[in-house]
């Protein structure tokens, strides 16, 4: 019975995102339920952040061996709708990837949020220019500071 | 047959020839910065051809997955638009195809959101947000082009006399559609081609393009009919489930 005592959320909280590693799939708002169907058995249901987001493959395979070290075997279902957004990454995440150089996605209107200055995540100059809607990953899109030169990442409002 | 499944079909196909198009850019890109933008584009394409094949082999029933309707078809099965496999030509021709066809998908899946099709309506829902930033994308370098020099305005105009005769397929119906349409499942493709043009013909006054005054379109979109360029895509999107069958990641 010590299986169905574990805080699901907090256990899922420890699969870094394979992608961006400073912070996890919880804080992403990939996990959207969690629950134990029989002692040793979860269901865990993700939903994608962008269509061909490769690291959902991972992310699933991440679940399941994770759950496997506790010999619980994880059923990880993918749910499309309600469509993720950048609007259900915590506050704590944001911080911790402007700390790791990448700008967070603004809050709320996807359009407006294309020509609202990025503040440079190293010297938090405001001169910054974009120097592509489109990035490493689908989720960013390039700045340059102007004033430190730095390029960094911004994580694109979707 | 199923025609909500040819339905389904039509658009993975669609996105799966568009993306895969899109994705010989990948190192031959005008600059690296639209490198990167043109093949993330060809990305979020193939990311949404996976989902509907995935919905569209449900439909058929016939236990197959994603992959066995992406690589596994033959050339008369496919049922994408001819524009989808037009081929790239210059930064000009590529951006005004990917234009033209982010302002279709974009009324195609702002429609498809309120379908009685709840899976349908949640894949048009995901897919709408990447869309968007293509339209934005698109339309921000078409405009850039149409109001730069000589040598941008005509290769717009070139561009554009290539390439619009392929536009109407995009609206041709597969077998079924109007008994769909009776039941809320899925848009008018009359009425999507309706506010297509309209859109165009707005950005593009816009912009300062003119828009073609021929009417004339290519047929065979949506009934298996391509273009001469079509079995060369093939053949290198399907070469190795043909040279080793079956094998996997």
């Amino acid at each position: 019975m010590v299986n169905s005592k574990l805080n699901l959320i907090e256990f899922l909280s420890e699969i870094p995102d394979p992608e961006i590693p400073v912070i996890n799939i919880v804080e992403l708002g990939i996990v959207r339920g969690a629950k134990f169907i029989v002692e040793d058995e979860v269901e865990i249901i993700i939903t994608p952040t962008y269509s061909a987001c490769p690291a959902m493959y991972n992310i699933e395979e991440d679940i399941i061996m994770k759950f496997m070290e506790l010999g619980i075997k994880a059923n990880v279902i993918t749910k499309i709708s309600p469509v993720w957004t950048t609007d259900w990454i915590t506050d704590v995440a944001r911080e911790k990837l402007r700390a790791f150089g990448i700008v967070p996605p603004d809050k709320g209107d996807h359009e407006a949020s294309l020509n609202k200055p990025k503040k440079c995540p190293r010297c938090n100059s405001e001169n910054t220019k974009q120097i592509s809607r489109f990035g490493s990953t689908l989720c960013k899109a390039s700045y340059q500071c102007n004033d430190c030169l730095e390029p960094f990442d911004y994580f694109k409002c979707h | 047959m199923n025609p909500l499944y040819k339905y389904t079909l039509k658009i993975a196909d669609d996105s799966l020839i568009f993306g895969q198009r899109l994705s010989e850019l990948c190192g031959k890109g005008p600059y690296l910065e639209e490198d990167i933008a043109l093949t993330n584009i060809a990305l979020d394409y193939l990311g949404q051809a996976t989902n509907f094949y995935k919905y569209a082999a449900k439909l058929e029933g016939e236990n197959k997955t994603e992959d066995d309707l992406a690589y596994l078809r033959k050339e008369k099965e496919y049922l994408n638009a001819q524009l989808a496999e037009y081929p790239n030509g210059d930064y000009a021709q590529i951006i005004l195809k990917v234009y033209f066809y982010s302002v279709y998908l974009k009324f195609l899946y702002e429609n498809l959101m309120q379908s009685s099709d709840e899976q349908l309506a949640a894949l048009a829902e995901k897919s709408i947000k990447e869309v968007r930033y293509h339209y934005t994308h698109s339309s921000t370098w078409l405009k850039v082009f149409a109001q730069g020099n000589e040598e941008s305005k005509n290769r717009v105009a070139e561009a554009l006399e290539n390439v619009w005769e392929y536009t109407g397929g995009l609206f041709d119906e597969v077998e079924g559609e109007a008994d769909l349409e009776k039941l809320d499942l899925i848009p008018s493709s009359k009425k999507l081609h309706q506010d297509w043009k309209s859109q165009i013909e707005k950005d593009f006054a816009t912009f300062g393009i003119e828009i073609p005054t021929s009417d004339f379109m290519q047929k065979g979109s949506r009934k298996g009919i391509h273009t001469e360029y079509f079995g060369y895509i093939l053949c290198e999107l399907q070469y190795m489930q043909r040279a080793y069958p079956g094998c996997t990641w």
